[in-house]
């Protein structure tokens, strides 16, 4: 099944000794050479010392799930072989370090050794310690490089990138390149069949992650003030903004920020400060994952009763508890759509590629303030650290933020009767003063506790009424204002549903579906509250598999919990072990319901 | 259930400078119990923006929950209020103030609102020295969930369900000042020449205020055995000199010179003994103000006046080195880099 274009290497490294930047090194000239790849980090909770490996799937066709079967395995990490051994497809290739010989546990009957002796190389070439261990890597990219036939003129160019202002780097770099290259053309006789050629199937596409994404998109959509928690896997989404800000926000003039970063101590006091913030009428924004979730509840239905604009980013990873905190699931998804206690509900936005988080990003403030009510973004790990191969950032000069329903002076000085709660258009929305607007007029005091229209406190049992089916109603509104799902429908009997990063494993097992002479309709599911083209989907339908990387479909309770719906017809595909989700995993799922409904 | 004031303009009321009268800085009508030491701060906290001639949509008004925190909704009515969760209120100060540094922020909590539930964050926002005035009122005890101890309690002090504090009540005022306050005050709800005065002090500082106001709880705090009790006192009478019981539900005033140490009868008949600092007191001395307060401790008095000063913090907004113009009046033009940065960002991921 694997070919030129078509196929998945796997690196095994010891965390912390610099294999990162090699294995990214190999995944972006593939990419430079215009085919697609899917790089996909694995690593452990650890800073230094434990198993990681990083898988590159390049796709000719363009499929951007996870596939599994290893067909090259790299491997650099003595302490994980038997593993890696293992995991080889029968015929596939296994390429380690022979400077040691390779104990004969390790040897399988079905697969290709390709022994470099890379320590050895190194010791020879390099005196500085730090060198031999940055370079090992080196080396072996240039034999994969030799081996897959990578275009060496793209590499040297990236090095040229990286290097850039470092230029005495790029000379030994490309020196470790050649020693790895001339071994292999010198040793190796049979080459695989699987290759990398050039193409040109990559466009105008970027390579990035999400984390990275999403912080470019609060930069773009006007966040001004920024308070987090460290926790993997959202550091880098907060990582990312300041980069950006530092770059393009600083006042030429002045010399100083327009925006402010606080590192809080901890989530409690992060989403603290942007609902401080939000109500006092700047974009503000926090990421987190889900134990920050958990701790954010409480001021997370604070924020939706007492209407203050809040954007969260949770980049979602294996729970319950601390879980596997460096791996990937969509698990938070009812812990966010029901935050806090009491009858709450959150919008939340489930980006599937970069380019989505950094629109939803950008698009999340509109939302938030055009709502008053906190607005959730749904990243996960895979998404958020690994790089995706993504449609560009786009941004239309013309767009304005839609700052919401804020009364300046003068409309508080036209209007007679000012109440903060009155839903005025009949949408559930009301109308908003900032602090510091007027001197006498549009003043409220903001309260946890059950109000009014105008905001006065009361406990009394029809004006509370009003005020909670008031919000529901808001959430009507907020279905015409959120990113309508994507639905791919030919009049099948079957349905596919899915969300977030399960969408591309989702898609390439459609193809399979079909080619097995099975079709299913799609629908991808980009927010929540859902829209009624969502119940119109799986009424069509027979039967509709919902796809999730979690244990206990959380979706589909969301689903059958929002719609009334007959939960017969919704069938779980559940992928919950840490890995992000693959095409065959899927195609296994749903055959496995299908035999079930023809016994 | 607040209730607004019927409002009567009274052709004599006295303006301040900006034209307005002191029911310019009124609230709605006060829900707690008649004589409660929080509606005396908050009619300090009136009397103090009035005096000072503070424009009262400048100042925004924040709190957490406790009997202290509903009191924002009985002062400056023309002010935004935000009553949050509990023990949260530094945090709503701090993304409020991130946003617009151009106005005047206001904190109201209680001593289980700062000293238990909310310690963590009141600490941080000492530590990053946010412009704000960070008023406590102390009753040594929860208020709204009907008395039980608080961590501000004296060790020893007997609640009202009959339990002696075993543990050490915090110093607020010692540990803010630990923490780098860069403005730490100390008085007692009951008097009003004191308290206004340092109202006005904290309100005018740039930085972090604290304001720490012993605040009676006429409800909760009135039962033998505790160590503010009535009847403790009455039997330490010779060696604590004259007591004056003050009977439930009257409003507790006093008023004494610099150098004293005064006794304050509290409405349950407990003793506080308010050491009046000596006018050549050097609040800005860390040391000798440390010193002082490990002193007071000892004897069980409580310094009031303001402890400790230091002119010379940087407030964060600049050390966050952020933009004179709030951030919440920024637009497109400020926060939006633009299309054509755009395609250049997205060349660099190709
Ligand atoms: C998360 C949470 N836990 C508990 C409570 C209940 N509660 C309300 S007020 C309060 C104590 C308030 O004490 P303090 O801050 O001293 O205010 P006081 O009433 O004494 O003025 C507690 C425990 C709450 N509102 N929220
Ligand atoms: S219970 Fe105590 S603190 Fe609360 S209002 Fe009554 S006297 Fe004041
Ligand atoms: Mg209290």
């Amino acid at each position: 099944m694997s070919g030129v274009n078509d196929f998945v290497i796997r690196f095994a490294n010891v965390n912390g000794t610099g294999s990162a930047s090699a294995n990214f090194l190999f995944a972006k000239t593939v990419f430079r050479m215009g085919v697609p790849v899917v790089p996909k980090n694995i690593f452990p909770s650890n800073i230094q010392g434990l198993p990681t490996w990083y898988e590159v799937r390049v796709s000719e066709k363009g499929y951007l799930g996870r596939r599994e079967g290893i067909d090259f395995m790299v491997a650099v990490n003595p302490q994980s072989f038997k593993k890696d051994v293992a995991s080889v497809n029968p015929g596939g290739y296994f390429m380690y370090d022979s400077t040691k010989v390779l104990h004969e546990e390790f040897i399988r009957p079905d697969i290709h050794y390709i022994g470099v002796p890379m320590m050895e190389i190194c010791n020879r070439e390099f005196s500085d310690a730090r060198q031999r261990q940055l370079f090992k890597n080196i080396v072996y990219v240039g034999a994969l490089a030799s081996l897959l036939k990578l275009d060496f003129a793209e590499i040297e160019g990236l090095f040229a990138e990286q290097f850039k202002g470092k230029e005495k780097l790029i000379a030994p770099n490309v020196k470790a390149l050649y020693l790895g290259a001339d071994y292999i053309s010198k040793s190796v006789t049979q080459y695989p069949s699987f290759y990398v050629e050039r193409r040109d199937l990559v466009g105008e596409r970027i390579l990035v992650d999400g984390n990275t994404a999403a912080g470019l998109g609060a930069v773009y959509g006007g966040a001004s003030v920024v308070s987090w928690y460290p926790i993997t896997p959202s550091t880098s989404l907060v990582g990312a903004f300041e980069d950006y800000a530092k770059e393009l926000r600083v006042d030429p003039v002045t010399g100083k920020n327009n925006f402010s970063i606080v590192q809080a101590e901890d989530e409690l006091a992060a989403i603290g400060m942007v609902m401080g913030a939000g109500w006092n009428g700047a974009r503000s924004f926090t990421a987190t994952s889900g134990p920050g979730v958990s701790l954010m509840n409480e001021f997370l239905g604070l924020a939706y009763f007492s209407e203050v604009p809040v954007v969260l980013v949770d980049v979602q990873r294996s729970g319950p508890s601390t879980g596997m905190p460096t791996r990937t699931q969509q698990s938070d998804v009812l812990e966010a759509a029901y935050a806090s206690h009491g009858d709450t509900k959150h919008v939340l936005l489930f980006p599937s590629t970069p380019a989505e988080c950094f629109s939803f990003m950008s698009d999340a403030f509109d939302l938030a303030e055009g709502l008053q009510t906190p607005i959730i973004v749904m990243s996960d790990l895979d998404l958020g650290m690994n790089d995706h191969m993504s449609e560009p950032f786009r941004w239309d000069d013309n767009k304005k933020y839609n700052r919401g329903k804020v009364l300046n002076a003068e409309e508080l000085d036209k209007l007679k009767d000012w109440g903060r709660y009155k839903d005025v258009d009949s949408d559930g929305i009301p109308y908003r003063t900032l602090p510091g607007g007027h001197p006498t007029k549009g003043s409220y005091f903001t309260r946890g506790s059950s109000h009014d229209e105008y905001a006065r406190y009361t406990e009394d049992s029809d004006t509370y009424i009003r005020i909670m089916e008031r919000l529901q109603k808001k959430m009507e509104t907020a279905k015409k204002m959120v990113p309508a799902p994507e639905i791919h429908a030919n009049g099948n009997a079957l349905g596919m549903l899915y969300y977030g990063t399960s969408a591309h494993a989702c898609e390439e097992a459609r193809d399979l579906l079909s080619q097995a002479g099975t079709d299913v309709d799609t629908m991808r599911i980009k927010s929540f509250p859902f829209d009624e083209s969502v119940r119109e989907f799986i009424e069509a339908h027979e039967m509709v598999f919902v796809v999730e990387q979690n244990r206990d479909a959380q979706l589909r309770t969301l689903l059958i919990n929002e719609m009334d719906l007959n939960p017969a017809t919704l069938k779980r595909v559940l992928h919950y072990d840490g890995t992000p989700i693959s095409a065959d995993f899927v195609l296994k799922g749903i055959l496995s319901h299908l035999q079930t409904k023809s016994h | 259930m607040s209730y607004t004031k019927p409002v009567f303009h009274h052709p004599h009321l006295t303006k301040n400078e900006l034209g307005y009268t002191k029911k310019d800085y009124e609230g709605s009508l006060s829900t707690l119990c008649a004589g409660c030491g929080h509606d005396s701060i908050s009619a300090a906290i009136v009397e103090a923006c009035f005096e000072l001639n503070i424009e009262p949509h400048r100042v925004a008004k924040l709190s957490g929950i406790g009997c202290s925190s509903k009191t924002p909704a009985y002062f400056l009515n023309n002010s935004h209020g935000f009553n949050s969760v509990h023990g949260r209120m530094p945090s709503i100060a701090t993304g409020a103030n991130l946003a617009n540094r151009d106005l005047i922020y206001l904190g109201v909590s209680g001593d289980g609102d700062t000293a238990s539930i909310g310690m963590g964050q009141f600490c941080h926002v000492i530590r990053r020295n946010l412009n704000m005035i960070y008023v406590v009122m102390n009753n040594g005890c929860y208020g709204l969930t009907k008395g039980q101890d608080s961590a501000t309690a004296d060790k020893g002090s007997k609640a009202k369900a009959g339990n002696v504090n075993p543990y050490e009540g915090i110093d607020l005022c010692g540990l803010a000042i630990e923490l780098g306050a860069t403005f730490v005050a100390q008085s007692f709800s009951g008097d009003k020449s004191q308290l206004i005065p340092i109202l006005k002090a904290a309100m005018s500082h740039k930085g972090f205020a604290l304001v720490n106001v012993i605040s009676p709880c006429v409800t909760f705090n009135n039962n033998v055995g505790s160590t503010k009790s009535y009847d403790y006192v009455r039997e330490h009478n010779e060696s604590l000199g004259r007591v004056d019981f003050v009977p439930l539900g009257e409003e507790i005033t006093t008023q004494y010179e610099a150098g004293e140490v005064k006794e304050v009868k509290l409405h349950n008949g407990s003793e506080v003994l308010f050491h009046k600092l000596r006018q050549d007191f050097d609040p800005e001395n860390k040391i000798e103000v440390i010193n002082a307060l490990q002193k007071a401790r000892s004897q069980n008095e409580i310094l009031t006046g303001i402890l400790y000063l230091d002119n010379s913090g940087v407030e964060l907004n600049d050390l966050l080195n952020t933009t004179e113009v709030p951030l919440n009046q920024l637009s497109e033009k400020e926060l939006c880099p633009g299309s054509a940065v755009l395609s250049e960002i997205n060349q660099g991921y190709r």
